[in-house]
């Protein structure tokens, strides 16, 4: 009886044991990788190793030239080399991560003779018009005539012509160095109608470590897909002068084309409002030897933000807003000057604010004073208006007047004061920085995930990098094959998956988690569990231990 | 023979001095040009209160305090995120309902007519004030709930309530420490939202809340160290109450001394002289087109007539008082305690015109009221400046 019980319970020992192992076994097999597993951060795969690779990226931008040459631009036996092809490339020497070329694909060949008869025309624009009806082309190439020494299409003293569409006029040299000579000239008109370092840098002025404070870099408007311009009139004493102003007139006849050449480079809306009793913050000053009243320069900036509070930009949009704001001057403080740093009045009576705007005063004709009683009735010269506000516009894009090589022809602007290169070189610099943006993003997004642990990276996130990182590698080639217009929409598209990644709301998912606090969730769980189990294991590991012991003694 | 080689080098090294001198003169000149210094275009300020409840009216006060300073020193309301995590103006056990005070004597109300509240009571929580941070804001909310900065911003972040030795407490149900903390720092840093950034912490053991950045162009200020309550010097003297303010410059590149306060506190706008015009053709069709439509509508109005404006000129053109430039004692010793340095007073003290000026000594008893009314109508008087009124329960209903 005694070893049947003794037998009974040394099965239930044996069945204990087994148990508790298995038990063990399940729970730290099994049990703890399904933990590990499902407490996880969600993180969608991502490319880490494109991203890493983009930041070694090398741009190199093509910019197409086509070389026309007519009959007696170069000598004969020049003649006879062509047609052919000429490369000109440079690295573009910024201190940016990215490796930037400029490639100037020259293309020589004769001229036909339909272009012959056109530049044998009496004056330039003649043989522009001529020429333009032909052919249209496409966004960042270029087209240079070259036409004979003694040609009286240009003035005399001049060797070039740069033209508002993307053609140039440069004259030849009968010389035995005719192509290279022909070629450096090219190569400088080429630069000033669509790359050049200052381009670039104004371009990257962001992204580049050094020089924060140069003025000049530091007034373009950054790139967005859109754009919202206000038109604001302010008077702030409706008493005296009861000012009309045909803004709808104005910016159908002079914004609206302007905004139409730049629409390339994003979507625009423009609206305009009147502020009564709007007044600046600042008071001016008066000057007695004119009887004027004047701002001093150092005031300028605090005339800003008193007035932007009204302006009510914040409702308008979540595009970056230009705001132009045209101040008609009290009575009491007419007319009002603006005076620059040596004291003389500004002759456009008007300022700027990189990214912001621009503030224009319109200092009514004291005439208008003498006949009747107040309100005096003002109808503003949209026209002076509108030709002050364009150029701001111009500044703050960050189209800045070109440097023209020595001895060249600029010719006048168009009527939408906008020349079809400078919109070039705008979608050049644009593309450049958009490509930037969205490889700085790409990769602080890389280097965050590293450093935090905490951000959850969700399916569509992964997919918003994805289509990153193909637009940024699209972008590149296209600008290596010189398709500008395309190379530009793909590094939009580029910065807005990167951003919209980056920006995402459900990065945020779940916040922070300190380790100790870890521990005080997990303990309680855990620890009911894990202790019968360790405990029976150390039970388990001694009794074995024991027995192990024993029939060595014996022995 | 020695005296011509002298003499051209005597002339030699008067030229180099004075091309020394001029080149010194253009760079002390380029040093005056102190627009262009720290780098930054535009300023942000987030001014947040975490706690609710009556007994932490001083929280809101400070907040508010914080508040008008910024925006009388330039930064517009677009520019500022004000999370106040409770409403002291209208609470029912406001004895002088709409009004907040920032000092026990009551005579500066800093909550105003125009305080433009950005998150509300329960609307400030962690994750609104990290998602506001970060940029990572649900695309519904509207702009002025947005940190719309960019990488030549300069932040000013002021934060008060109850904290602990790396925590800071919103709303007594939930915390943020200070590593989450410094990482949504990093987080702006990686997407470059700031240039400079000044963090200014004021609640007990406040400098434990800035041990943890690593972000560089960080400036953080505190009020109290670890192991210490802020207390305020108003209600209790400095020898019995220990409060020592703390900072951390480490982090950020420029020297602190040449930091002025309105690179964080004020904004003034870079602006350059527009030189350059376009030329346009004028269209006659258009002038002629719109002055027959002008002609019409006036046809058809009755003539305006312009009732007598408020003597706005005479109230606002008041001298600027020197004595005045302080900041309202807030009751959280830091603030008070201090006088700003000179440099604050010089710079851009001249340009502003008398409406932004500040006024300490109330403006009148006749200013409420009636007046009150008129002026919210007419809608050029925005007086940012405070002064002593008697609140109406009326004012708080509106809301």
């Amino acid at each position: 009886m005694a070893a049947v019980g003794a037998a009974a319970t040394h099965l239930d020992v044996v069945r204990g044991k087994r148990a508790a192992l298995f038990f063990a076994a399940v729970a730290i097999l099994l049990g703890l990788p399904l933990w590990w597993k499902t407490t996880e951060t969600y993180r969608a795969p991502l490319p880490y190793s494109q991203i890493s690779a983009l930041n070694a990226l090398q741009l190199r931008l093509m910019v197409p030239v086509t070389v026309v040459f007519t009959r007696d631009s170069i000598p004969l036996d020049d003649q006879e080399k062509l047609p052919f092809t000429v490369v000109h490339e440079r690295e573009i020497p910024l201190k940016y991560k990215m490796k930037i070329k400029c490639r100037f694909q020259k293309a020589y060949r004769r001229a036909l003779d339909h272009e012959e008869e056109a530049l044998s025309s009496g004056s330039v624009h003649e043989a522009e018009a001529m020429l333009a009806e032909l052919k249209e082309q496409a966004e960042g190439s270029l087209t240079v005539y070259v036409i004979s020494e003694y040609s009286s299409l240009l003035p005399q003293d001049m060797m070039s012509y740069i033209g508002p569409e993307r053609t140039a006029v440069v004259r030849g040299i009968m010389h035995r160095e005719a192509f290279n000579i022909i070629g450096r000239r090219i190569i400088q008109i080429a630069q000033a109608m669509s790359l050049t370092e200052d381009v670039l840098a104004a371009a990257l002025a962001d992204h580049l470590p050094e020089d924060k404070w140069s003025s000049d870099k530091r007034r373009p408007l950054k790139s967005s897909l859109g754009y919202e311009i206000t038109f604001s009139l302010l008077n702030p004493d409706p008493k005296s002068h009861d000012v009309h102003w045909d803004i709808e007139g104005a910016v159908q006849h002079y914004v609206w084309p302007f905004l139409n050449a730049l629409s390339a480079a994003g979507n625009f809306s423009v609206d305009s409002q009147i502020l009564y009793y709007a007044m600046l913050g600042v008071n001016p000053r008066f000057d007695p030897t004119s009887f004027s009243y004047y701002l001093p320069m150092h005031s300028l900036p605090h005339v800003i933000n008193p007035v932007e509070s009204r302006l009510g930009s914040s409702a308008a949009s979540l595009y970056p807003v230009l705001n132009f704001l045209l101040y008609v001057p009290e009575l009491a403080h007419s007319p009002l000057y603006i005076q620059d740093m040596d004291g003389a009045p500004v002759a456009t009576n008007a300022f700027h604010s990189p990214r912001w705007g621009g503030i224009m005063v319109y200092n009514i004709d004291p005439k208008a004073y003498n006949a009747s009683e107040l309100p005096v009735r003002v109808e503003v010269d949209m026209v002076q208006v509108m030709e002050v506000f364009l150029a701001q516009l111009r500044l703050l894009f960050g189209i800045a007047q070109p440097q023209v090589p020595p001895k060249c022809l600029l010719s006048g602007p168009k009527n939408e004061g906008l020349m079809t290169w400078e919109l070039d070189q705008l979608l050049w610099a644009r593309s450049v920085e958009n490509l930037a943006t969205a490889t700085t993003t790409l990769t602080s997004l890389a280097q965050l995930l590293g450093k935090i642990s905490n951000i959850v990276i969700k399916d569509d996130v992964a997919s918003e990098v994805y289509r990153a990182v193909a637009a940024v590698q699209k972008a590149a080639e296209e600008l290596a094959s010189g398709h500008l217009s395309s190379a530009f929409v793909a590094s939009q598209e580029a910065v807005t998956s990167s951003e919209r990644a980056f920006f995402d709301p459900s990065l945020l998912h779940l916040l922070y988690f300190p380790d100790d606090q870890k521990f005080a969730i997990y303990i309680p769980l855990f620890l009911p569990m894990a202790v019968p189990i360790l405990l029976s294991l150390v039970k388990i590991f001694l009794e074995m231990h024991k027995s192990w012991r024993k029939p060595e003694k014996i022995d | 023979m020695a005296a011509p080689c002298f003499f051209s080098r005597l002339w030699r090294a008067a030229l180099a001095l004075l091309a020394l001198g001029s080149l010194a003169a253009s760079q002390i000149e380029d040093q005056a040009k102190q627009f262009f210094r720290s780098g930054h275009t535009n300023n942000w300020a987030v001014l947040v209160c975490t706690s609710r409840f009556w007994f932490n009216y001083r929280h809101v006060a400070n907040t508010l305090s914080v508040y008008r300073s910024v925006k009388r020193l330039g930064i517009p309301d677009s520019h500022i995120v004000l999370m106040l995590a409770d409403d002291m103006a209208c609470n029912a056990r406001n004895p002088k309902p709409a009004t907040v005070f920032s000092h026990k004597n009551m005579e500066l109300n800093v909550y105003g007519d125009d305080v433009e509240v950005d998150y509300r009571s329960y609307e400030v929580t962690v994750e609104n004030f990290l998602r506001v941070l970060t940029g990572r804001i649900p695309p519904s909310t509207p702009r002025s709930k947005r940190l719309l900065s960019d990488d030549r911003s300069n932040i000013l972040i002021y934060m008060t309530g109850h904290g602990g030795n790396g925590f800071l407490k919103f709303q007594d149900s939930e915390e943020i420490t200070n590593i989450e903390l410094a990482d949504a720092f990093e987080q702006m840093w990686q997407k470059r939202r700031y240039n400079e950034l000044l963090f200014i912490i004021d609640t007990c053991q406040g400098a434990s809340m800035y041990e943890r950045f690593y972000s560089p162009n960080i400036m953080a200020l505190a009020s109290s160290q670890v192991g210490e309550d802020s207390l305020s010097f108003q209600v209790c003297p400095k020898s019995l109450c220990v409060s020592t303010p703390g900072h951390r410059t480490d982090l950020f590149q420029r020297d602190p001394k040449h930091v002025l306060i309105t690179d964080f506190f004020g904004s003034v706008r870079k602006v350059e002289i527009t030189t350059e015009t376009l030329s346009l053709q004028r269209d006659s069709q258009i002038t002629e087109s719109s002055y027959k439509e002008d002609r019409m509508d006036e046809e058809l109005m009755e003539p305006l007539k312009y009732a007598e404006q408020l003597p706005v000129a005479q109230i606002i053109h008041q001298a600027l008082l020197a004595e005045v430039w302080t900041l309202p004692s807030a009751p959280c010793g830091m603030l008070g305690s201090r006088s700003w340095p000179a440099t604050f007073t010089e710079t851009e003290a001249e340009g502003l015109a008398p409406p932004w000026g500040l006024h300490s000594r109330p403006v009148g008893p006749y200013h409420h009221g009636f007046l009150q009314d008129l002026w919210n109508q007419a809608h050029e008087v925005h007086f940012l400046d405070s002064r002593v009124r008697e609140g109406r329960v009326e004012d708080c209903s509106l809301g």
